[in-house]
């Protein structure tokens, strides 16, 4: 079964936090990578860059328009996902309490199942 | 030979070359690596060169040549004398008996999850390759050789030997590896994800290797049982989707695209595996198929009978998704009310709350009772409940067909 994890960031909330906990994250997800690879349950993972580079696209009257900045101006945004495939849902919570985020009060770590996929995998 | 049949004879034969190569050196982990690299030269060379006189000779003779080389370069690695893997195997040297299910059990080893046996079983026993397997599970190539990899040593440390189990422990081991078949099945059956085609190929690989199974075990009923409850629901693919890939429910179905010869085959099959002492689940479940593969229209259908089967069923193997099913069968013979008070009972089973399928069932027995509200309510909330794209696109076009009545 295909789950993608999102991890919601709250800046405020890393702001706020001790520089040993900020230097921590990033070697947890580290180990956390290595662990989902080695047991094959990885697909792949991605981080994204802060909300204020993002840029939101319309169209109409079949002209596309853009407007900098996130679609939702919200104190937590989408920072990055695992997508991954496993065992059930019990087990895609068991990970996703693995990822350092899970154990920061105020940011948000979401399991939800995937329900179609494609893509192109093998060469 | 065309490329599928050069296919069919290399998954053929992997599992008995393999069994072979076991026997001779112990160390499955290292013998399933080299049959599946002597699987994939074959596959290239073959195609080109024309197949060997001795095929199964010219795999074990590959696999062996692999094995020892990968024993050398661990020996000289590890700096020790590489004498004991020096010997040559000779190219016939391939015992007749059967190792598939010993292989079989291995592979559905309980010290894995299920994921990881039916990837090791797919690999080991039905001679896919990685690749293969990965593009029909959607999952990337070095995914699917990470969990096979995982899983070859979690047997290890298992210490596992290779042959059969005895006793109520092979009783045991043999229901997880019908398990595991049933669930390769399934994977081909329910196309959540990924695509069709490659999907199909997994249901047909399950027959396949029940097909094996029951070569080796005719006399078991849950074998046969399991068996004749593939072919039975493989009959009714053609059937089961429309060209645009929406679900037709089995009271919709064409019943004249059902495929004759699977159902044949299956009856036949159920016949024989009720004939015997046991009565399990599998043999249930395909009398139940049988029973709906006798009736000539959906009007015609023997719910009386559907209804006593699932009885049985619940007595043997309870579980609330039964239940469910009997439910329906009430309702068919007794109306719908008996069949929703029956659903009443599920309602405290914390197995099913919020489940798509009691959400579904509800939805279409207050259709059948005139209630159209408290359909649609139940159809909508089964829709956001599943995580089937075609089932949802079916219950949302439930919904609004009784919306407007």
């Amino acid at each position: 079964m295909k789950f993608l994890i999102s991890m919601h960031i709250n800046p405020a909330v890393l702001d706020a936090l001790t520089d040993e906990e900020k230097a921590a994250i990033g070697p947890g997800h580290g180990r956390f990578m290595d662990g989902l690879k080695e047991s094959g349950e990885m697909i792949m993972t991605a981080a994204l860059t802060d909300p204020s580079q993002a840029a939101v696209v319309t169209v109409r009257d079949g002209q596309p328009v853009v407007t900098d900045g996130p679609f939702l101006e919200a104190k937590e945004y989408l920072g990055g996902y695992y997508l991954i495939d496993c065992e059930d849902k019990q087990r895609a919570i068991e990970l996703a309490a693995q990822i350092p985020d899970a154990a920061i009060e105020g940011l948000g770590v979401e399991v939800r199942q995937v329900m179609f996929s494609d893509g192109l995998l093998e060469p | 030979m065309t490329s599928t049949a050069i296919e069919d004879l290399l998954r053929e034969l992997a599992p008995q070359v393999l069994g072979a190569l076991v026997r001779r050196h112990g160390q499955f982990e290292g013998c399933e690596d080299a049959v599946q690299e002597a699987v994939l030269a074959a596959s290239v060379q073959w195609q080109a060169d024309g197949v060997p006189g001795n095929p199964r000779g010219w795999l074990m003779t590959v696999a062996s040549r692999r094995l020892i080389d990968q024993m050398r370069s661990d020996h000289a690695r590890r700096e020790r004398e590489s004498a004991a893997a020096t010997a040559e195997v000779a190219p016939d040297d391939v015992p007749d008996t059967d190792d598939t299910l010993v292989l079989l059990f291995l592979c559905c080893h309980p010290a894995l999850t299920a994921a990881s046996q039916t990837a090791l079983t797919l690999r080991a026993v039905g001679g896919l390759t990685t690749a293969e397997i990965a593009r029909a599970f959607l999952v990337p190539e070095a995914t699917m050789a990470a969990r096979i990899s995982r899983a070859k040593q979690r047997i290890k440390a298992a210490g596992s030997s290779f042959s059969l189990p005895d006793g109520a422990e092979r009783e045991e081991r043999l229901r997880v590896v019908l398990h595991v078949l049933y669930l390769i099945f399934n994977e081909g059956y329910t196309a959540s994800s990924g695509r069709e085609l490659d999907r199909a190929d997994l249901a047909r690989e399950a027959i396949r290797l029940a097909r094996m199974v029951r070569a080796q075990l005719p006399g078991d009923g849950e074998v046969t049982g399991l068996l004749a409850l593939m072919l039975l629901t493989h009959a009714r693919r053609e059937a089961r989707t429309t060209s645009a890939g929406d679900l037709v429910p089995l009271d919709e179905q064409d019943r004249a695209r059902w495929d004759r010869a699977l159902i044949d085959e299956g009856m036949e099959l159920v016949k024989a595996s009720l004939a015997g002492p046991e009565l399990g689940p599998y043999q249930l479940q395909a009398a139940i198929a049988a029973t709906h593969a006798d009736a000539v229209t959906a009007n015609e259908t023997n719910w009386a009978q559907v209804h006593a089967l699932y009885l049985i069923l619940e007595r043997v193997a309870p579980n609330p998704m039964v239940t469910l099913n009997r439910a329906i069968a009430l309702a068919e013979t007794k109306g719908p009310a008996a069949g929703l008070d029956l659903l009443a009972t599920l309602d405290d089973d914390e197995r099913m709350a919020g489940h798509h399928r009691l959400l579904s069932v509800r939805a279409h027995l207050l259709e059948k009772s005139g209630d159209p509200a408290g359909a649609y309510e139940h159809y909508q909330r089964a829709a956001r409940a599943t995580a089937s794209l075609a089932e949802q696109r079916y219950l949302e076009s439930r919904a609004s067909r009784v919306k407007h009545l």
